[in-house]
């Protein structure tokens, strides 16, 4: 699963509040090197802010994030050197062409001059766009919008790639298209891939591991095998027949996170921009 | 986990990797201390001239405002004689000032796209990039800079069209060019400052209405110092559209100038600016 278990993101105790709202709560997760991870958990689980924790975005106390072995809070530029982040919206620039879309990525990663229009071509061809290259992002599919952003964030390298909600409003072909993409890139370069999803048969089709978020904290860890029949262990034990269909993650992520309605779920911005996204890519 | 990444990651433990992504398992060598603020701020520039090149609508109706002041304020005035003029014709007195005040116009709602940035996750994506927040507002800055003055070289071009009497000395207009885009820096800064405190694209407009015909009527654009009441004197003194106005005068026009103080205070400006918006983009971030 992975080349040597070392460690890509260690969290301990990592905790962000908005005002009073604790919106993560003591997270201890590990994502190991070259693995791709799923982090999931319902709307207002803490899944972007301990994202956004990870990328500097948000300020964390020193010793809470360290991406490989760097600590988020004391070595910030050497943190973002090793990252590619795709966020939830659709983020590439209307008004540019892909190429410029990632050429503008290739510098202000530093990519030298000699080498930045063949390394540009190179992430657009990863993502099958080189086609497309010189289309204003503007005409793009939703489906290629999302390849792009790809593109822009494997242009510099790096080591760790953090998509949020990467297929988010896409249709199943499209999503089947994004991930397609993202396992070939993964398996040619070795990054390791943490990814946040709604969608519980992606994560069980393309995550090694997944971690189940709720209140702000880990409330589920392991490969989607293991939570799968851990769930199907614990309905035998309370007494369901052995009859009983296997559990399917979905149905784990229902046992963690209930079925219910929850008041405390996404914000008013959380809503609007993932309808607004979603409402673009549609 | 699934069965297929498994088997991809043995092929690339043995190198068999897909042709022509060599570059993209490399990561670029960092750079690092002086070197790394002139990239951010040609990557912005890069990205602004762009995006002119592809979509021109916004340079041609931009330039029907400053038009119109030209045309008919400038050559009414210029016929009343009303408003002292340093001995040049009033139109000619007039254009550095609308030069000036297009160049801000466009600086001055540069938080808006900020705002939009931050909305579409553009902002969310630059900051996790190794730039540090002082030289992406440093990028930006110098982004509605080149932005400005390309609007102001059509307002150079329409004022010349309407016989204004500038100078074509190239030395004087890189120096037209220097002060258009500190100015811009400044006011672009300014708008950033204020979307970081007021965080949403409404308030921002309202408060880029309230503000932007106080700063054009409270600077010496439209009319001198002398002419002013005192209380406005002391507003036009404060106002860094006054030396931006002074000093496009003195190169352009050759009036009097105090071409030193103005670069200064331009620059301070522009510094000051830097600073307030890059310790406030951390809001915009959250």
């Amino acid at each position: 699963m992975t080349r040597d278990g070392a460690e890509a993101v260690a969290c301990t105790g990592l905790a962000h509040a908005f005002g009073e709202t604790r919106a993560v709560d003591g997270l201890d997760l590990t994502v190991r090197e070259s693995e791709v991870f799923g982090l999931l958990g319902p709307n207002g689980a803490g899944k972007t802010t301990a994202i956004r924790c990870m990328t500097t975005l948000l300020p964390v106390p020193a010793g809470m994030v360290r991406v490989f072995g760097h600590d988020a809070a004391r070595d910030r530029m050497a943190v973002r050197r090793l990252l590619g982040y795709v966020p939830q919206q659709l983020s590439a620039d209307a008004g540019l062409t892909g190429r410029e879309n990632v050429a503008l990525f290739a510098r202000v990663f530093d990519v030298p001059r000699r080498e930045r229009a063949e390394r540009v071509g190179q992430a657009l061809a990863a993502v099958g766009l080189a086609d497309a290259a010189d289309r204003l992002a503007g005409t793009y599919s939703g489906g290629m919008v999302r390849r792009l952003e790809l593109a822009q964030a494997l242009v510099s390298a790096p080591r760790l790639l953090i998509l949020d909600e990467p297929t988010i409003g896409l249709d199943p072909i499209a999503r089947t298209g994004v991930w397609e993409h993202i396992n070939a890139v993964r398996a040619a370069t070795g990054m390791t891939v943490l990814v946040t999803t709604h969608y519980m048969d992606e994560a069980d089709q393309y995550c090694d591991r997944v971690g189940l978020m709720h209140h702000g904290r880990i409330r589920a860890l392991g490969t989607p095998a293991e939570l799968r029949e851990g769930l199907g262990a614990r309905r035998r034990a309370a007494g369901a027949p052995d009859t009983d269909p296997l559990p399917t993650l979905e149905d784990v992520f229902r046992d963690i996170a209930g079925s219910g309605l929850d008041e405390q779920s996404g914000d008013f911005r959380d809503v609007r921009s993932t309808r607004r996204t979603a409402r673009r890519v549609g | 986990m699934s069965e297929a990444p498994a088997a991809q990651h043995a092929a690339s433990a043995d190198g068999d990797r897909p042709e022509g992504i060599g570059l993209l398992l490399r990561p670029p060598a960092p750079r690092a201390g002086w070197r790394l603020l002139p990239t951010r701020v040609v990557a912005m520039c890069a990205v602004e001239l762009q995006k002119l090149r592809h979509d021109r609508t916004e340079l041609y109706t931009r330039a029907v405002q400053p038009a119109l002041w030209l045309l008919i304020f400038g050559q009414t005035f210029t016929r009343l004689r009303a408003i002292p003029s340093d001995g040049v014709p009033y139109i000619d007195y007039l254009a550095p000032g609308i030069i000036a005040q297009s160049a801000m116009f466009v600086a001055i709602f540069y938080g808006i796209q900020i705002i939009w940035e931050r909305d579409a996750g553009i902002l969310n994506k630059l900051l996790v990039t190794p730039t540090p927040r002082a030289a992406l507002i440093t990028g930006k800055a110098f982004a509605a800079g080149v932005k400005s003055l390309v609007q102001a070289v059509v307002v150079i071009v329409i004022a010349a069209v309407l016989g204004v009497a500038l100078t074509w000395n190239p030395l004087k207009l890189l120096g037209v060019a220097a002060v258009v885009v500190l100015g811009s820096a400044f006011f672009s800064c300014l708008s950033i400052t204020i979307a970081g405190i007021v965080l949403s694209r409404d308030r921002l407009m309202g408060f880029g209405q309230a503000i932007t015909m106080p700063l054009f009527f409270g600077s010496n654009a439209l009319y001198p110092l002398s002419v002013m009441p005192g209380w406005l004197q002391v507003v036009s003194k404060a106002n860094p559209l006054s030396y931006q106005v002074d000093a496009l005068r003195g190169l352009l026009l050759g009036t009097p100038a105090h071409l030193a103080l103005d670069f200064a205070v331009l620059l301070v400006a522009a510094a000051l600016g830097i600073t307030a918006a890059s310790s406030l983009l951390g809001r915009l971030a959250r």
